[in-house]
């Protein structure tokens, strides 16, 4: 007996030494990956490069409208999916029972997170570009990304409301509110940092996202801003990958510049959903 | 006031209604548009040369094998990255981790789900690759090997998630169970609480491998984009060409409705139905697993 106990023991030092060394093997890449862009990127960062136009080839200049690209995109991406997105939501935690049907939208939703993104790139050329005639747009492109994002937005919004406790509703119902009202005053308000959360997060997967807008609205190069909804428009991913593969002698300052500006865009969104979130977990009563 | 009230509320009904049933339609809507534009394949070309192992559109060769060759193979060793290193860091935060620790790591692991896979790729081409070549003496580093790491990098982030979920869920009193009954920490979590979270790992590791066989950006920018048919071992150590990065690639350069644009789209259906296929057994796992927990707790 006294010899068996020791070697568990130190079969479980070994075990849990193997696995401290995995989870950290997983890690580092991450933080080798973000100091590295920060450390090769900041030097390309100017004021110029952050408000002037490409030039010269896109060899030098800056990437403003990738930036404003990027941003048009994020915003028409909201646009269209955040309100669809809280209303699923709210219909399948508030509304839905289990039925088949229910059913069907789950599997529904959780295909369309693992439909590939080239595909939905198909999609939005068959439907939004070609058959609803939008043309490459920032409309379509919007288009295509929101329903990508959907299903993030549905699920994370769908497990804010759920989390928010049963006697919040029975008490709103009980003193004579209806239920519209009692989703909207109480379980809505209480649910928001982490509906907020989930949005944000999803948003920032759009804002990444090169390939669902190759073909439905990214421009190789514009001379100008979009000015309508109906323009094509550049982007900071599809940029990055323009610049890092298609561009000859491509001064690579500028590529890491650009890798740089597209990764604070996207850290800065999963920041403040982070602070949200930790936020809210702190106030929270109940 | 009571009537507009009740008016107000019947409309908002309808409309969150509505949008609950929309992630069917846009399911469908999807299926029917790569249906739409993927189909007129069957007419334009034989099946036989569909399935042959030359991908050449410029002269009318759509074998599709080659690429279906190229995004397992990629596809595999993806997963061989993901699979132990997810699993692992899902053990290490769900069962050892100390509590700041695990504050720490989730929030990083997020992050690299976050990252854009361009990002990843632009990194693979000018720091993974040359590394790679150099170290295994490659003529290339742009190889189905190099895009296999960044790609089980990309897929880490879903298999964490996914089985951190699952080992939260088994309940305390197993492990309690497990403790006082005299065994270490580490047996209980392999005799206990992996066995009880199981099917909710398999899930993590389905939904793993559907992220990679779906990813587009990264593999096309550092998997050396040769369609040529991969078989052996040694294809992982040579440039391949998956199915996806074969329709970013091309897509933009088709003209409308010609064969080659056909087949792009029935290329799409193929990943379409690949990932349908993935998601559904992936999810019936789970309600299985749901189902046995209830008859055995009733």
């Amino acid at each position: 007996m006294k010899r068996v106990l020791p070697n568990r023991h130190l079969t479980q030092r070994l075990g849990f030494t193997a696995i401290t060394l995995m989870a950290v093997l997983t890690v580092i890449p991450i933080v080798a990956v973000v100091i590295y862009i920060f450390l090769q990127g900041l030097p390309a960062i100017s004021t110029e490069f952050l408000t002037g136009f490409p030039h010269d080839g896109m060899r030098a200049g800056g990437i403003l409208p990738a930036i404003i690209g990027t941003m048009y995109l994020t915003v028409g991406t909201a646009i269209f999916s955040v309100p669809l997105g809280i209303a699923a939501a709210i219909y399948l935690s508030e509304y839905a029972s289990d039925t088949p049907l229910t059913r069907t939208i789950r599997i529904a939703i959780i295909n369309l997170a693992g439909i590939p993104s080239v595909v939905y790139g198909l999609f939005g050329l068959g439907l939004f570009v070609i058959f609803l005639n939008f043309g490459t747009s920032i409309l379509a492109a919007s288009l295509t990304l929101s329903i990508m994002t959907l299903p993030v937005i549905i699920s994370t919004a769908e497990e804010a409301l759920r989390s928010v406790p049963q006697a919040f509703r029975t008490v709103s119902i009980s003193l004579g509110a209806t239920r519209w009202q009692t989703i909207r005053r109480i379980v809505l308000k209480e649910a928001l940092p982490g509906i907020l959360t989930g949005v944000i997060l999803g948003l920032e997967r759009a804002a990444g996202e090169t390939a669902p807008i190759l073909f439905t609205g990214a421009a190789f190069f514009l001379p100008r801003l979009p000015q309508s909804p109906f323009d094509a428009t550049m982007a900071l991913p599809y940029h990055l990958f323009v610049i890092s593969t298609q561009v000859p002698e491509m001064p690579i300052q500028i590529q890491y510049g650009t890798a740089l500006v597209l990764l604070v865009f996207v850290l800065t969104m999963n920041l403040i959903a982070t602070v949200i979130r930790s936020r809210a977990r702190a106030k929270r009563q109940w | 006031m009571e009537k507009s009230l009740n008016w107000h509320e019947f409309v908002i009904t309808r409309l969150i209604k509505a949008s609950g049933y929309s992630a069917i339609l846009f399911v469908a809507l999807i299926f029917i548009f790569l249906v739409r534009e993927g189909v007129p394949t069957f007419l334009e070309t034989e099946l036989s040369s569909l399935l042959s192992i030359r991908w050449y559109p410029i002269e009318e060769y759509f074998g599709i094998l080659p690429l279906i060759t190229g995004s397992l193979i990629v596809t595999l060793g993806a997963t061989l990255v993901a699979v132990p290193f997810g699993i692992g860091t899902a053990v290490y935060i769900s069962e050892i981790a100390p509590r700041w620790m695990r504050e720490i790591l989730k929030p990083l692991v997020e992050l690299l789900g976050g990252l854009p896979s361009v990002v990843l790729g632009f990194l693979g081409i000018l720091v993974l690759s040359p590394y790679l070549r150099l170290l295994l003496d490659l003529p290339t580093g742009l190889t189905a090997f190099t895009g296999s790491l960044l790609l089980g990098g990309i897929a880490v982030p879903t298999v964490v998630s996914v089985a951190e979920d699952a080992l939260d869920a088994v309940p305390r009193a197993y492990r309690e169970g497990a403790w006082a009954l005299g065994a270490t920490r580490w047996q209980t979590i392999w005799r206990v609480t992996f066995p009880a979270a199981r099917s909710g790992v398999l899930t993590a590791v389905m939904l793993g491998i559907g992220r990679a066989i779906g990813e587009t950006m990264t593999v096309m920018m550092v998997t050396g984009n040769a369609p040529v048919l991969a078989l052996k071992l040694g294809s992982l150590f040579a440039p391949v060409r998956t199915m996806t990065a074969t329709i970013a690639a091309e897509m933009g350069e088709v003209a409308g409705g010609s064969t080659h644009y056909h087949v792009l789209f029935f290329i799409g259906m193929v990943l379409f139905l690949i990932s349908l296929g993935v998601n559904v057994a992936a999810s019936s796992v789970v309600f299985r697993a749901k189902k046995r927990a209830e008859r055995i707790l009733s």
